[in-house]
């Protein structure tokens, strides 16, 4: 009997029940269909906070008051209160760490931004004229913040997309004046659409010298201060030079450096982990799919008693009954796995245009794989049936019983 | 060809043991044309089951041959009854979604035949029964004479010299029934040996030999000429124990 044959005799019985065996492929599909569509939305993610972060920009270390205490232990310092960060911290990085490029001093508030009667409440930081390269923020309208002293700031303004559009509509707000809290500063710029970014909407974000921001929250210190590394230095030996002059300006290790590698590598894995997890849990659906299609042939060999005893009295041995009864099992995993396949990808494609912002595809190894687990299920959960048509009596078999 | 020897069949069926066969003791010889008649139960279906492999004596010996088959494995009875027997049912048991061509070349395909040479045997066979326009219809289409012809052609499809029918006219008018019995003794003239299973004398007296059968046993052995009506057998046959 050549594997044609067999292919041959299986499907045509499959198709003799057709109705019964498209039922019997539901579970087989739907199980597809959520390892492949689950898979998608991981990998999407993974692309998405990958192209997030690439997009503040690799080799970035921002420095924020406070020991990140991991340990359980005491924190260092009486009362456990850090010292603040300062501009004179800015500088001294930038001048003292040779594996730091750019130092940007931050300051980070909320305040309502007014012009005429319209008023809104926004994100107001304190940056400098860096801030924009180190960003890759584009200008719509004017020039970003100016160069010069950190230590006198400029009344000046650079509004986010949105902000500029809601307090003047399809006004040119450059040179006008808008208040933001008690102060009035003049706005030399407006940023280009750009959406979220990691938690920051630039768009509705007022962009202001950090000398101005400190000065508004009448306070020395930042929120922040954002590094960027020398393209070439190592991430973790600028951390640790940074830290250290840090702790030798303050008296103490009161500081801690977030390196974006460092959170995407961690994000990474969380998320790989989450998917993989997910998927997982798709694929007990295929098993649960696999019992409906043990369940189906098992009643399709009680259905076809008759017909076994007649290929045994006509000379077929055990392993070939048990072959064509195992091959309708596989032939429907197979084609539910397929079908699933199909949908799958379908509805990946249509999630895909439905939310732009993140771009969904079913990675390949993922879809082999699904397919040939139905196949597995389908072979694995058809031993048991087929193993008993093989096994039928063919006298009591011819008599249907 | 064929020797029963001390043959037994025991089924268990609880506490009771039921015997089917009872030391049946029989020597078929090649090329006989021999009907096997008796009462429902009386052990003729159990027999044919038996010398065609199908089933497995509890005791006794089964020489097919010279060979002694009982002992075989599950696979070797396989092979016997693909090359040596060809099996002819009451209800044709042909599969429904096949058409006769592919009904009749079954066997084929589990001796592995290649596609084309099998396709053609199988249109010689359907030939040979007087099938050959209704090769690509499937059973539901065809008369209950059509389609035990068609079984009959699969049944000799792989060359056996043993022909086993169990009641090949049962479901049959009787001129489809002839039509059955003729093909059936032509397969005999032609060298086979063929055993029929039957209640109806007219079969019966067909055969060379009828073997009538009673309570699991043989109980009388006749010439198939002389069989006039099922009644006078077993009065004679039990007057003679």
């Amino acid at each position: 009997m050549t594997s044609a044959d067999f292919v041959r005799f299986a499907s045509r019985a499959l198709y003799q029940n057709r109705r019964r065996s498209a039922l019997s492929l539901v579970g087989v599909v739907i199980g597809v269909i959520a390892v492949v569509s689950l898979t998608a939305i991981g990998e999407g993610a993974l692309r998405y906070v990958n192209d997030q972060f690439a997009s503040l920009g690799n080799g970035i270390v921002m420095v924020v008051p406070g020991k990140n205490d991991t340990t359980g232990d005491m924190p260092l310092g009486m009362g456990g209160v850090p010292n603040d960060l300062t501009v004179d911290d800015a500088i001294a990085i930038q001048r003292r760490v040779l594996d730091i490029r750019t130092a940007v001093p931050m300051t980070v508030t909320t305040a309502a931004v007014s012009h005429r009667q319209r008023s809104r409440q926004v994100t107001i930081v304190g940056a400098t004229s860096e801030f924009a390269r180190l960003q890759r923020l584009e200008l719509a309208l004017g020039s970003f913040l100016p160069e010069g002293d950190l230590d006198r700031g400029a009344s000046v303004a650079v509004l986010g997309h949105t902000v500029a559009r809601e307090l003047f509509g399809h006004e040119n707000p450059l040179g006008s004046t808008v208040r933001v809290g008690e102060w009035r500063v003049r706005v030399i710029g407006v940023t280009a659409r750009r959406g979220t970014q990691l938690g920051l909407e630039v768009d509705e974000t007022v962009f202001i010298p950090t000398a101005t921001g400190m000065r508004m929250a009448n306070k020395s210190s930042l929120t922040r201060i954002m590094l960027q590394l020398q393209p070439l230095a190592d991430p973790d030996v600028a951390i640790r030079r940074v830290v250290a002059l840090l702790t030798e300006r303050h008296d103490e290790e009161d500081v801690t450096c977030i390196s974006q590698d460092a959170v995407v590598d961690s994000l990474g894995s969380i998320l790989r982990v989450l998917s993989l997890a997910v998927a997982g849990i798709a694929a007990v659906s295929l098993a649960v799919a696999g019992i409906g299609i043990m369940n189906v042939m098992l009643v399709t060999v009680s259905e076809r008693r008759e017909e076994v005893g007649l290929l045994k009295a006509l000379g077929a041995t055990r392993r070939q009954i048990l072959l064509i009864f195992l091959l309708e099992a596989a032939l429907l995993s197979l084609a539910g796995g397929l079908l699933g396949l199909g949908l799958g990808t379908g509805a990946v494609a249509i999630g895909d245009a439905l939310v732009p912002a993140v771009s969904i595809e079913a990675p390949a190894w993922a879809a082999g794989a699904v397919v040939t687990l139905a196949l597995v299920t389908g072979v694995v959960f058809g031993v048991l049936p087929a193993w008993r048509a093989s096994e039928l009596d063919p006298v009591a078999a011819l008599q249907g019983h | 060809m064929i020797q029963l020897e001390d043959l037994w069949r025991t089924y268990v069926m609880g506490e009771q043991e039921l015997h089917a066969l009872c030391s049946v003791n029989e020597t078929i010889e090649a090329g006989e044309h021999v009907a096997i008649m008796g009462p429902s139960g009386s052990g003729k279906s159990t027999l044919l089951n038996i010398v065609g492999c199908l089933d497995s004596p509890t005791r006794g010996k089964y020489l097919l041959d010279g060979s002694d088959v009982a002992g075989l494995e599950e696979d070797a009875l396989a092979d016997v009854r693909l090359r040596r027997i060809g099996f002819i049912f009451q209800s044709f048991h042909l599969v429904p979604r096949l058409t006769a061509v592919e009904n009749v070349e079954m066997p084929m395909i589990f001796a592995g035949v290649e596609p084309g040479e099998r396709r053609e045997r199988a249109q010689g066979a359907l030939a040979a029964v007087g099938l050959s326009e209704r090769r690509g219809h499937k059973p539901s289409e065809l008369s209950g004479g059509e389609k035990q012809r068609i079984a009959i052609a699969r049944a000799t499809i792989m060359g056996p010299d043993l022909l086993l029918a169990d009641e090949p006219t049962g479901n049959l008018d009787s001129r489809s029934g002839g039509q059955v019995l003729d093909l059936l003794g032509q397969l005999h003239r032609e060298g086979r040996t063929l055993l029929v299973v039957t209640h109806d004398p007219g079969v019966a007296r067909r055969a060379d030999r009828v073997l009538v059968m009673q309570d699991g046993q043989i109980v009388k052995r006749v010439a198939g000429s002389k069989v006039t009506n099922l009644a006078s057998l077993f009065e004679e046959g039990e007057a003679a124990e």
